[in-house]
């Protein structure tokens, strides 16, 4: 009898969390849940290496941040520290309106566990900074260098708020950790985030006074091909874009693309220069062009792309996936799953060439993490 | 005193309490030692009620006793005597707000 593989997708909506649970063959979902029912849960994600240990990031507008974690992969949760302390300098930054605001900690958009220590797990929040965990969670101090950083000052909000919301590590143990922020850009530090730098040449960006300035980009998803580190890719406001050099220099990669808009965007694990996005039409049109929910896969690295729309609406649908929202799991073939702001988690099983909606109705869905147990 | 408490849903649910809660709040009662106690008997309230940062309420959060809103009376005013004799509860509330 052959080892079971099992898939379990860690979900954050809106209301709640949920974890979905599948065979290898990833045909046959069951769904737990809602966990923290009634709280916002932006992401919820496990720890690579330990894949029982799981964060999530509980909130509210009323009641303020809470993190839950578990040590039994989402069997039960328990309270961590909650207390995400800037540091002094607090100092400003820029509102939509040009006037100067105090950096305030407004909740925790993304945790990123360590690639191989389950107590370490860094948290990206609103106002935007980066905090780090030793102690899985138990208690969280700030990575100051990246806030304090010169351009700081000048960083302003995007339409959901001035957030870290990505955060990639360099699998090869050198330091290397990427951040990206809405609307500052992406920042890259090479020293284990005690010192960041931005990384956004050859970014365009017809939103801001200056379009290539070295910050200012609202750049709303990045993420690494694991196999070539120094390969990255990133879903900008508008723009699909590439990186072969670690983000010193970037290039755009939309090509046929009906929309280069949208805010997911991910590479296969074991493929790399396979790259999945979803096109969304406009930045105030928060829906897939012709109402037909396609996503859009390239072998090429970028520039030239194929929809994939077996088993996917493709009339009248007028959803959203938010940037957190589309993983990819590592079997092979890998899995790819995706969830929308109406509630609908859908999954292939064959990287993409055919698709099934799993679970449908559950509340707007915020991420979406794929993890192998 | 024995001061009576009652939680919103949310806050219930997380520290997994009943609806109201009893706390031995020293002398004088006012909502600083109260919310002291409280946090100090339920840690996993901290920051949900007050902000960690500032210690001030949090915007959404309301305070009402004997049908008056006690929410933007000082932190280190005493509490009326019917709360603090245990006859009437203090409320907090999440306002009214959203869907």
């Amino acid at each position: 009898m052959g080892i079971v593989t099992a898939v379990r997708l860690l979900v954050g909506t809106k209301k709640g969390a949920f974890i979905a649970t599948s065979d290898e063959r990833r045909r046959q979902w069951s769904l737990k849940g809602p966990f923290f029912g009634g709280w916002e849960v932006y992401h919820i994600k496990g720890s690579p290496t330990d894949p029982s240990r799981i964060y999530a990031s509980q909130s509210t507008g009323w009641f303020g941040q809470i993190v839950q974690r578990s040590d039994n992969g989402g069997e039960s949760f328990y309270t961590v520290d909650n207390q995400f302390a800037y540091e002094d300098p607090v100092g400003s930054h820029l509102f939509y309106d040009g006037t100067e605001r105090g950096f305030e900690f407004k909740r925790v958009w993304h945790f990123e566990p360590d690639l191989s220590d389950p107590d370490l797990v860094y948290a990206g929040a609103e106002d935007a900074a980066i905090f780090k965990s030793i102690d899985g969670g138990k208690s969280w101090g700030e990575l100051s260098g990246l806030r304090q950083h010169a351009t700081g000052q000048t960083w302003q909000p995007g339409a959901g708020g001035l957030c870290l919301h990505t955060i990639v590590m360099d699998p090869r143990s050198n330091g290397r950790i990427f951040g990206a922020i809405s609307a500052a850009g992406v920042f890259r530090s090479d020293d284990w985030g005690s010192s960041w730098r931005p990384i956004n040449r050859g970014l365009l960006s017809d939103g801001i006074p200056d379009p290539d300035a070295e910050t200012g980009h609202c750049v709303h998803k990045i993420a690494m091909d694991p196999n070539r580190p120094d390969t990255l890719f990133m879903q900008k406001h508008w723009d699909v874009m590439r990186s072969d050099d670690a983000g010193e220099n970037w290039y755009e990669i939309s090509g046929d693309l009906p929309s280069d808009f949208g805010f997911v965007i991910g590479v296969h694990p074991h493929q790399s220069d396979t790259v999945y996005v979803i096109p969304i039409s406009s930045d105030y049109e928060h829906f897939p062009p012709d109402g037909r929910l396609r996503v859009y896969r390239s072998t090429s690295g970028g520039g030239q792309w194929e929809p994939l729309t077996k088993g996917l609406p493709q009339s009248n649908c007028y959803v959203n996936v938010l940037r957190d929202a589309m993983d990819i799991d590592d079997l092979d073939p890998s899995g790819v799953y995706f969830g929308t702001t109406s509630g609908d988690i859908y999954a292939s099983a064959d990287s993409g060439d055919s698709w099934e909606p799993i679970f449908s109705s559950l509340p707007a869905i915020y991420s979406v993490e794929a993890q192998r147990i | 005193m024995s001061i009576r408490v009652i939680l919103p849903q949310h806050l219930r649910n997380l520290a997994k309490v009943p609806k109201e809660v009893v706390l031995n709040v020293g002398q004088p009662v006012t909502m600083s030692s109260l919310l002291d106690t409280l946090e100090e008997q339920y840690p996993v309230l901290k920051g949900t009620i007050r902000d960690s940062s500032t210690s001030l309420r949090r915007p959404y959060v309301r305070f009402f006793a004997l049908e008056a809103d006690l929410s933007n009376q000082d932190f280190g005013d005493p509490l009326p005597d019917l709360v603090v004799t245990g006859e009437e509860p203090l409320i907090i509330l999440g306002a009214m707000a959203g869907g």
